[in-house]
């Protein structure tokens, strides 16, 4: 439950309390604890292990020797380079792959084989292996957290540190928040040598340890401004037995309005097949996201489509997509948009919502009669068009076959009712 | 009847490209004083009879602009607003979609240490009705009056505004803050604002899934809460992990769910509408009691 805090605690507003705020000690505030989960936030644009460890690598942070291999024969080879106990693991972009089977200690290079035949081609959540990353198996003596995330709150970097290795974050902050010791650098600063220490020393992490774990703090905030990340993570960091630290696992999920200047990473980046129509919608210009309900949802501006999404449900229904044609859409956008919305076989009904600004409900109206007079849709349509040349608009669709309601939730009610209705012959 | 923005401030526009210079001119014909425009190598030019200069410093010495609006793309908007703070303008408005999220932290950094508030980017912009617009909103749905309103969207911004219009529900300033994960004028802030605005009677806070700045208005409103609020969410029916549209819109874990933002708003006894349409009468409700 949320209580009202002091005065100073809740989030300064005026300028003479910023003024105030960062009069006193901007660093100690910097590194107060508290008990709050971390604000993590995860983006598109997600790497595999193996190419957020090469990240690593070349910013000096200790990473396992390792090769990637799409055959059972490459990790074979990989593992008899490698030498010794290998970690053969899966590379897909979803977390508990270990749980699902994708993660296997393999003794030598036949092993590898075995190991690396049984896991490619392997499906974990829905998605296919398409490659395994054979490493060193670590010696393990204990396991910690390191991660770097996006305190959208505190509108900071945040640095979170934990010897509770190994386990999702999120679920440490949730049984042991006391466990997790965090810091917020000031991003024009960065993460400062003392900072990195006493995160460790607030962590628990032995001091025989400090040294070399706040010299990888310092180095995986280095990178994490580097790359434009949204989130990086070395989970579990492990501690050998010979007390080195080495990255057990790594996360790193980049910014994708940083792409412009991030052109290696976006290189990388790689569309899952059930993200291919978001992408193709990208490419059309606007912003589309799967759901799984059978009213097709069209709409200008996320806020809208979000509401509008709300009023199918509020009505008994299931939106089948999001999709915002965004501000000033002309007809042919219009028209890409129905057609992708249409190329969705569960979708039984569509609704347009379109509240005119930059937008104009004429060239709105075009596009709907260009895509309905290239293809009749199989499906039934309503339109709500309000604000700028909304009447226009609606005097170009008279008499095309549309169902047209003057408010968003008429509309919502009538696209969930013409979805429930059986199929017409 | 404002905060922020009335008719005497006077605004340079960063960016003159064909957007830039459309929106000038209709901010023009609402009544805002454009006074400069600002694109490097311009200077000494004029634009649709704007002039135009080739910094911003030199734009605010020679026609005492106080305000900006920023149009320039997202490769060149962090170092705009930066410009634009160093000439220590008290109002920024960036409309720019798409600025890297550590740019932001950047330069919300250097904000704090200043006197500068930055509105956006990723947003409608601002406007005081009947008095000034900086921003790209279409003025006929917006009517002077007591409502104060913030948003994080734009078009559900307009929409809203028209309701309120209609229904005789006039605004003191609506502030469009964009819907990004950081930005210049967090929802508290601008909550704070208008809770301190005494020209505005009631407050309308519109939000979307994503963050914990609903929340944190909400408790800030429930602690210090001079006037009535009425609360909307989009995104009710949002899946986690999928970000909806704007940057900022995305459930992820357990944070950012609508359901904490209502409950928050219930909890401070703001009452939250469930569809834009019902907010006209709460807000009507909310004045008279």
């Amino acid at each position: 439950m949320l209580r009202p805090r002091a005065h100073e605690e809740v989030w300064p507003a005026t300028r003479s309390d910023r003024q105030r705020r960062d009069g006193t000690s901007a660093l100690r505030r910097t590194f107060r604890r508290d008990s709050e989960p971390p604000a993590s936030f995860g983006w598109p644009v997600k790497l595999h292990e193996h190419q957020a460890k090469l990240v690593l690598a070349r910013a000096g942070i200790p990473i396992p020797h390792g090769q990637v291999a799409t055959t059972p024969d490459e990790a074979a080879d990989a593992a008899r380079t490698i030498g010794g106990r290998v970690a053969v693991k899966a590379q897909v972009h979803v977390g508990g792959r270990g749980k699902a089977g994708g993660i296997k200690l393999a003794d030598d290079a036949e092993a590898a084989r075995s190991a690396a035949r049984a896991i490619l081609g392997m499906d974990i959540k829905g998605l296919r292996v398409e490659k395994v990353y054979v490493e060193r198996a670590a010696t393990v003596r204990s396991e910690l957290y390191l991660g770097v995330t996006i305190d959208r709150d505190r509108r900071r970097p945040v640095v979170m540190l934990s010897t509770v290795g190994g386990m999702d974050i999120e679920e440490v902050a949730a049984t042991h928040p006391e466990k997790i010791a965090r810091g917020w650098p000031d991003p024009r600063l960065g993460l400062l040598p003392f900072e990195a220490r006493r995160l460790c020393f607030e962590a628990g992490v032995p001091k025989a340890l400090v040294a070399a774990v706040a010299a990888v703090a310092e180095r995986l905030y280095g990178v994490f401004v580097n790359v434009d990340a949204d989130l990086l993570e070395i989970n579990p960091l492990f501690v050998q037995e010979d007390g080195s630290v080495v990255a057990g696992d790594a996360k790193l999920d980049v910014d994708d309005n940083a792409l412009y200047r991030q052109t290696e990473l976006a290189g990388w980046k790689e569309t899952l097949a059930d993200e291919q129509i978001e992408e193709r919608a990208r490419e059309l210009g606007f912003s589309f996201v799967q759901l799984d309900g059978d009213v097709g949802v069209i709409g200008n501006g996320a806020g809208l489509v979000m509401s509008t999404l709300d009023a199918v449900r509020d009505a008994g229904g299931r939106a089948a997509n999001f999709l915002d044609v965004g501000g000033g859409a002309k007809a042919a956008v219009v028209k890409a948009a129905l057609e992708i919305v249409l190329s969705n076989p569960r979708v039984k009904s569509v609704l347009i919502n379109i509240f005119g600004g930059i937008t104009r409900g004429d060239e709105v109206a075009r596009g709907i009669l260009e895509a309905i007079a290239e293809r009749p849709p199989r499906v039934p349509v309503v339109i709500r068009l309000s604000g700028t040349e909304a009447e226009a608009g609606r005097k170009i669709l008279v008499g095309a076959p549309l169902v047209s309601r003057e408010t968003m939730d008429e509309a919502a009610s009538e696209a969930v009712r013409l979805a429930k209705e059986p199929a017409r012959a | 009847m404002s905060v922020l923005l009335n008719r005497n401030t006077r605004v340079l526009v960063q960016g003159m490209g064909r957007e830039g210079r459309f929106h000038a001119g209709r901010m023009r014909e609402y009544g805002t004083q454009v006074v400069a425009g600002v694109s490097p190598g311009s200077g000494g030019t004029d634009r649709d009879g704007i002039r135009m200069y080739d910094t911003v410093a030199s734009a605010v010495d020679a026609t005492g602009a106080n305000a900006s609006l920023i149009f320039v793309p997202a490769f060149g908007a962090a170092d705009a607003i930066l410009e634009a703070i160093d000439a220590e303008l008290p109002l920024v408005v960036c409309i720019t979609e798409g600025i890297p999220v550590h740019d932001m932290l950047r330069i919300t950094a250097v904000l704090a240490e200043t006197t500068t508030t930055l509105i956006g980017p990723n947003c409608p912009g601002a406007i005081t009705p009947g008095e000034c617009k900086i921003g790209i909103m279409p003025a006929e749905n917006f009517s002077p009056g007591p409502v104060g309103f913030v948003s994080r969207s734009g078009t559900l911004t307009y929409e809203i505004a028209d309701l309120l219009s209609r229904a005789g529900l006039g605004q003191s300033t609506c502030l469009g803050i964009g819907g990004d994960p950081v930005i210049g004028l967090p929802t508290p802030d601008a909550v704070r604002l208008l809770n301190e605005d005494p020209t505005t009677d009631a407050i309308v806070i519109v939000g979307e899934i994503g963050g914990s700045a609903e929340e944190k208005a909400a408790e800030y409103m429930r602690a210090f809460g001079r006037k009535p609020a009425v609360a909307f969410i989009a995104g009710r029916s949002a899946p986690a992990g999928k970000r909806m549209g704007h940057a900022g819109a995305i459930v992820s874990g357990n944070q950012g769910t609508a359901e904490s933002k209502v409950r928050a708003f219930e909890e401070a006894e703001i009452p939250v509408a469930n569809a834009p349409s019902e907010i006209p009468g709460m807000v009507r409700k909310a004045l008279r009691s």
